[in-house]
């Protein structure tokens, strides 16, 4: 992997906001996700040559992070809390309904995750970082696939920006 | 008992577009900062904000002006850190004033930093707050466009570059000291105070790090000063507080109310209680790192002392989990366990084997495979969390992050050992007959 020439120039322009350039290290992962859809090695050694890390430096904190993919995920990433808020609202049932679901999808990667701050909508999903709910397992679905078909239009996969021509 | 609204006014009275820069400046936005670079820092650090006893709405509740004292005089440069990395469970509220007022937080950004005269501050934004990233964003380079911030700002010499960094899913990284190790490109790992960051935190630099709700706050306070906002609330807990409702009720929703209106005003009234009239069995008054409290706790008022002092609890984070008459607690405490053991960073031996220790007893109590030591294991063993086991905690790790693990355990004990005594019934253990008949 290299970063493309745009994404080359947003990364220099990153390192230059900080007054210590490793601290861009988190964004640059997040640049290297949305580009090519998840965190490859050779991603994490090309953001170690720009930072002057090693690149068991850049895994060391990308593996600590759990928005960074180091396997490739769907192009929808389907989170699903099942926090306490979650847990007395159906938020363990609709996550098993959606993994099951989508077990063979190779589109969609359902994942639970911890309480996501929108407890006010319980049981709450985000799909590519887009809050949806309160959402049952139909509603939830018929979202899901409006993004597939692009009736929505999703967010990157690190949820950066909406755009529907980027690169995956 | 109605609201006070008064961070949460332009949002909840301008829902369509409170997000907005013709919204803020429509409805008084940035006159406070107007203000404020007309005064003195000392004035505003002294006469305004220590006056007006605003107390940190993170969760530690630390006197705000008093952290900015800290500051060692004459040393530059001096970072100011946001917390915008809201995780602690069932908490809501800063991921809303950072979707939809973004300029208010921005605002008290630049007032805070010309009172802590510090001309670059970073807001570490949570990584799942996607559309609050964007509209922050969008509002940091308005705020640059109409001269709020940058070089002079409106004519008054101060400058100040404020920087938007993106967590990436971290709840560790919402501590204090773990939010700076990530904003310099590491692990979200705490570290040891002391040093305090107000003399060593970001880049060894001077630091003040405050939390979203709490810098939202400022502009009303320049605007109509320390003295009015200390005549609200009770006690030493002073102004109001926006407190996030939710698991079983009504109308589960962030609520902005005057310090010392009490649990149930909060619950009962403004978010509609329990649906299908049934009861309350407990709640949770301050996010997960609380320990619990019960229907008969219902009017003890919201004072963060009270709370912490005569109620072995603590208001924390402000966020206000309600569990009705069907809620297992023993499921709900075994799901706060695996978050814990989930967002422990490791560094601490206590923090990371205890929490795993927790999160396997609670489940196998919780599933119907425990053991009638159960609850007095996790207490022999949490006694090396937090020794004593008594509210406020001790902790033998570097974060609070240790103790928390320790909070539904104790609570379980507290009001519910008859139940689970029952429950865990006889030892049913399959046990391995020692060899040779005995003297194992």
């Amino acid at each position: 992997m290299a970063f493309t020439p745009e994404n080359r120039a947003r990364a220099d322009e990153i390192v230059a906001r900080y007054p210590v350039a490793k601290s861009a290290t988190l964004p640059l992962l997040h640049l290297a996700q949305d580009q090519d859809g998840w965190v490859s090695p050779d991603a994490m050694e090309e953001i170690g040559r720009i930072l002057d890390l090693t690149s068991a430096q850049v895994l060391g904190v990308c593996s600590f992070y759990s928005m960074f993919k180091r396997e490739p995920v769907g192009q929808l990433v389907v989170s699903v809390c099942t926090n306490v808020s979650c847990l007395v609202n159906g938020g363990p049932e609709l996550l098993r309904a959606l993994e099951d679901r989508h077990l063979d999808d190779d589109d969609v990667s359902v994942e639970e995750v911890e309480c996501l701050a929108a407890c006010d909508l319980a049981p709450v999903m985000q799909v590519n970082y887009d809050y949806h709910g309160p959402v049952d397992v139909e509603a939830a679905a018929t979202i899901i696939d409006e993004y597939k078909s692009r009736v929505r239009t999703p967010r990157t996969i690190s949820g950066t920006r909406v755009d529907a021509g980027a690169a995956r | 008992m109605p609201e006070t609204r008064i961070v949460t006014k332009r949002l909840r009275d301008h829902p369509e577009d409170s997000w907005t820069l013709d919204r803020y400046l429509s409805t008084g936005g940035y006159e406070a900062l107007r203000k404020a670079l007309g005064m003195t820092p000392e004035a505003i650090q002294d006469e305004q904000v220590k006056a007006s006893g605003l107390r940190g709405r993170g969760g530690a509740g630390f006197g705000t002006g008093q952290k900015w004292s800290f500051l060692p005089k004459d040393v530059y440069p001096r970072y100011l850190a946001v917390n915008a990395d809201e995780g602690e469970p069932s908490t809501f509220k800063d991921h809303m004033l950072v979707e939809r007022d973004p300029h208010q937080l921005i605002e008290g950004v630049v007032i805070s930093a010309f009172a802590v005269e510090c001309h670059l501050a970073f807001v570490y934004v949570r990584g799942e707050f996607a559309l609050g990233y964007e509209r922050l964003s969008r509002a940091i380079a308005e705020a640059y466009d109409r001269g709020f911030l940058g070089r002079n700002i409106l004519g008054s010499g101060f400058d100040l570059d404020v920087i938007l960094h993106r967590g990436a899913g971290s709840y560790i990284a919402g501590d204090e000291t773990g939010l700076l190790s990530s904003l310099e490109g590491e692990r979200a790992m705490p570290r040891i105070k002391p040093p305090f960051p107000a003399v060593q935190g970001l880049f060894a630099k001077p630091t003040v790090v405050n939390n979203v709700e709490t810098l939202s706050t400022v502009p009303a306070i320049i605007e109509r000063g320390g003295d009015w906002y200390a005549g609200l609330g009770v006690g030493r807990s002073t102004g109001t507080r926006i407190f996030s409702v939710s698991g079983h009720v009504e109308r589960p929703a962030n609520y902005e109310v005057e310090l010392g209106t009490t649990f149930r005003e909060l619950i009962e009234g403004l978010a509609g209680g329990v649906p299908g009239g049934r009861s309350i069995r407990f709640f949770i008054p301050g996010g997960a790192s609380s320990p619990w409290l019960m229907p008969e706790h219902l009017d003890e008022p919201t004072d963060m002392d009270h709370v912490q002092n005569d109620l072995k609890s603590m208001l924390g984070s402000g966020a206000i989990m309600v569990f009705d008459e069907t809620t297992d607690p023993l499921l709900v405490a075994w799901r706060l366990a695996k978050f814990f053991a989930h967002e422990s960073c490791g560094k601490c031996t206590p923090c990371r084997e205890g929490s795993g220790w927790i999160e396997k007893i609670l489940y196998r109590m919780s599933h119907g495979l425990g053991r009638p030591d159960d609850l007095d294991l996790m207490l022999d063993f949490g006694d090396n969390v937090v020794p004593g086991l008594n509210a406020p905690f001790a902790q033998t790790t570097i974060c609070a992050l240790g103790p928390s693990i320790m909070s539904n355990v104790v609570s379980l004990d507290r009001y519910f050992r008859d139940e689970i005594a029952e429950r865990m019934g006889a030892d049913t253990r399959t046990r391995i007959p020692a060899p040779g008949g005995g003297g194992g």
